[in-house]
């Protein structure tokens, strides 16, 4: 296969990347791909590569640059520092984060502590997802009794998340 | 409340009074920032020196880490910054931060807060021996105390918001630091390290990130923090924590039964070298000491006891040395202070021989 960019030397660089939901794929001979900004030698950041941040490449540069609208952080400063501003740039910044965050961790919901003053809202869906975990661990295992006294717990939970009961959440 | 006033105790993390063995000490820290401002590096010193105002007189005021003390990292010189790393209190980017940072701990050391260091908070408690669920619960309840006079940086899809996404969900790192010479001396340990890394944990060195294995201690912990609820991903880390000390139980056991001669030379070695070196570099001491650890834990040592190896383990570290020396010494002049030290608790000599 001959690289992508000269068509001279052989392809030994392969990229795949997803922008806007389409998979592309990229082919470059190692002089091109040094051209363009990856250091072959060096170790490539998870976040670079989730980030599609991998140096120069895609050499269109965006006309204005996405920023926090409340701590004016730019997706550049993310990738310098692999740091976010303040706790809106994770709404800011969703479309980038959430499949990193999801490739970090393999899930994108949390299901751990809620602070008290989040509400019972937040405290109901929090145990509703604890609950469908278990029982998806329950129904993996063959556990069928434990299953049908999940599936009611969470048919439980659930009918109070709907009334707005905070009922007897977790602490 | 001054650091020096530290050194006349052991450190939580090291503290032989517990039940120790293969697992050293257990720890869990929660990262949480506050809804209403910038993350720390970001945020500029002026912003963090306001947060560690209004956050630390809160802190001290907490039941749970009653009695306490605070310190700005900004007053604080480089041995006594370091003397908090070298106790784990605080991170090693946390004891070269300045003004607008700090540290709140319990006196026992066993419950932390770092302000400021890459998020707004960082609780900690730890404590000897192999009890993640004890030290979970103490540092959930000072969590729960400390969420009612500030408000958190919280989303229900994401958790917990913290600086760096790799933190985000619960903000909580569990992780037990292992002492595992068996394992290492049958080169056994890369597999584990390899495996390890596969289930979503990760093992680092003795002091944390990036660094190396030194005396044969590991620190286990979780990488993943976001979808499972705490006690779950502690139950997780405390299933394989079993089955490494299992591990190294049997690696001991295998040392013993077919290299006893290599075992007890190791373990001679060890204590040849410490009684009678007049120069040791840090990682070499720590390496021996790990050699006595070991001859005590499979019964070929009697003395000394494992409160004097895990003290000398703390007091032959830069920091603490130069403590305990009174003066600033160059690197040449520790490993001479530091020879001097381990020679004299093991033979009692004097000074000179």
């Amino acid at each position: 296969m001959l690289c992508d960019h000269c068509h001279e030397a052989e392809a030994t660089v392969h990229l795949t990347q997803v922008v806007d939901g389409s998979v592309k794929k990229l082919h470059l001979c190692e002089t091109c791909a040094a051209k363009s900004g990856f250091d072959l030698q060096g170790p490539i950041s998870i976040t670079d590569i989730l980030l599609g941040l991998g140096g120069a490449m895609g050499a269109a540069p965006e006309v204005e640059e996405k920023a926090c609208p409340r701590c004016h952080l730019r997706r550049t400063d993310f990738k310098k520092t692999g740091r976010l501003g303040c706790p809106d740039c994770y709404d800011a910044f969703a479309g980038e984060l959430v499949p990193l965050i999801k490739a970090m961790h393999r899930k994108d919901q949390h299901a751990g502590k809620v602070p008290s003053r989040e509400g019972a809202r937040t405290r109901l869906n929090a145990e509703v997802a604890a609950l469908q975990k278990r029982l998806d661990q329950a129904v993996e295992g063959e556990d069928y009794e434990e299953a049908a006294r999940l599936r009611d717990e969470l048919q439980r939970c659930r009918q109070r998340a709907a009334s707005g009961d905070e009922g007897a959440g977790r602490s | 409340m001054k650091v020096d006033d530290l050194l006349g105790h052991p450190s939580a993390w090291l503290d032989s009074r517990g039940e120790t063995g293969v697992v050293v000490s257990s720890r869990v820290r929660l990262a949480r920032n506050l809804r209403d401002a910038a993350f720390p590096g970001w945020a500029g010193e002026e912003e963090c020196e306001r947060l560690w105002k209004e956050l630390q007189p809160t802190l001290s005021g907490l039941s749970a880490l009653s009695p306490s003390f605070a310190l700005p990292m900004g007053d604080l010189d480089p041995v006594d910054r370091q003397i908090l790393f070298e106790r784990h209190l605080v991170s090693r980017e946390h004891a070269e931060k300045g003004r607008g940072s700090g540290l709140v701990a319990s006196r026992d050391e066993r419950i932390a807060v770092m302000v400021n260091e890459e998020d707004h908070l960082r609780l900690q408690a730890m404590r000897p021996g192999f009890d993640l669920r004890g030290t979970w619960a103490t540092v959930d309840a000072v969590d729960s105390e400390l969420e009612r006079s500030v408000r958190y940086a919280f989303s229900p899809r994401m958790g917990y918001l913290t600086a760096c996404p790799t933190n985000v969900g619960t903000g909580m790192r569990a992780s037990v630091m292992l002492h595992l010479p068996g394992l290492v001396l049958m080169g056994e340990m890369n597999p584990i390290v390899k495996g390890v890394g596969k289930i979503g944990l990760a093992v680092r060195g003795l002091w944390g990130e990036g660094t190396e294995a030194v005396g044969n201690m590991f620190q286990v912990s979780n990488q993943i923090s976001l979808g499972d609820a705490e006690p779950d991903i502690i139950g997780g880390l405390e299933q394989v924590v079993r089955e490494i000390v299992e591990h190294e139980k049997n690696a001991r056991a295998r040392l013993l039964e077919k290299r006893e001669a290599m075992l007890r030379d190791h373990v001679g070695r060890a204590l040849g070298i410490l009684a009678n070196a007049h120069i040791l570099p840090s990682k070499e001491a720590l390496d021996l000491l790990s050699g006595l650890r070991l001859g005590l834990d499979v019964g070929i040592l009697e003395t000394p006891g494992r409160e004097v190896i895990d003290r000398l383990m703390l007091v032959t570290q830069p920091a603490h040395l130069q403590k305990t020396e009174g003066r600033r010494l160059k690197p040449r002049d520790r490993d001479l202070a530091r020879a001097n030290l381990i020679r004299t608790a093991l033979i009692g000599r004097p000074k000179q021989p």
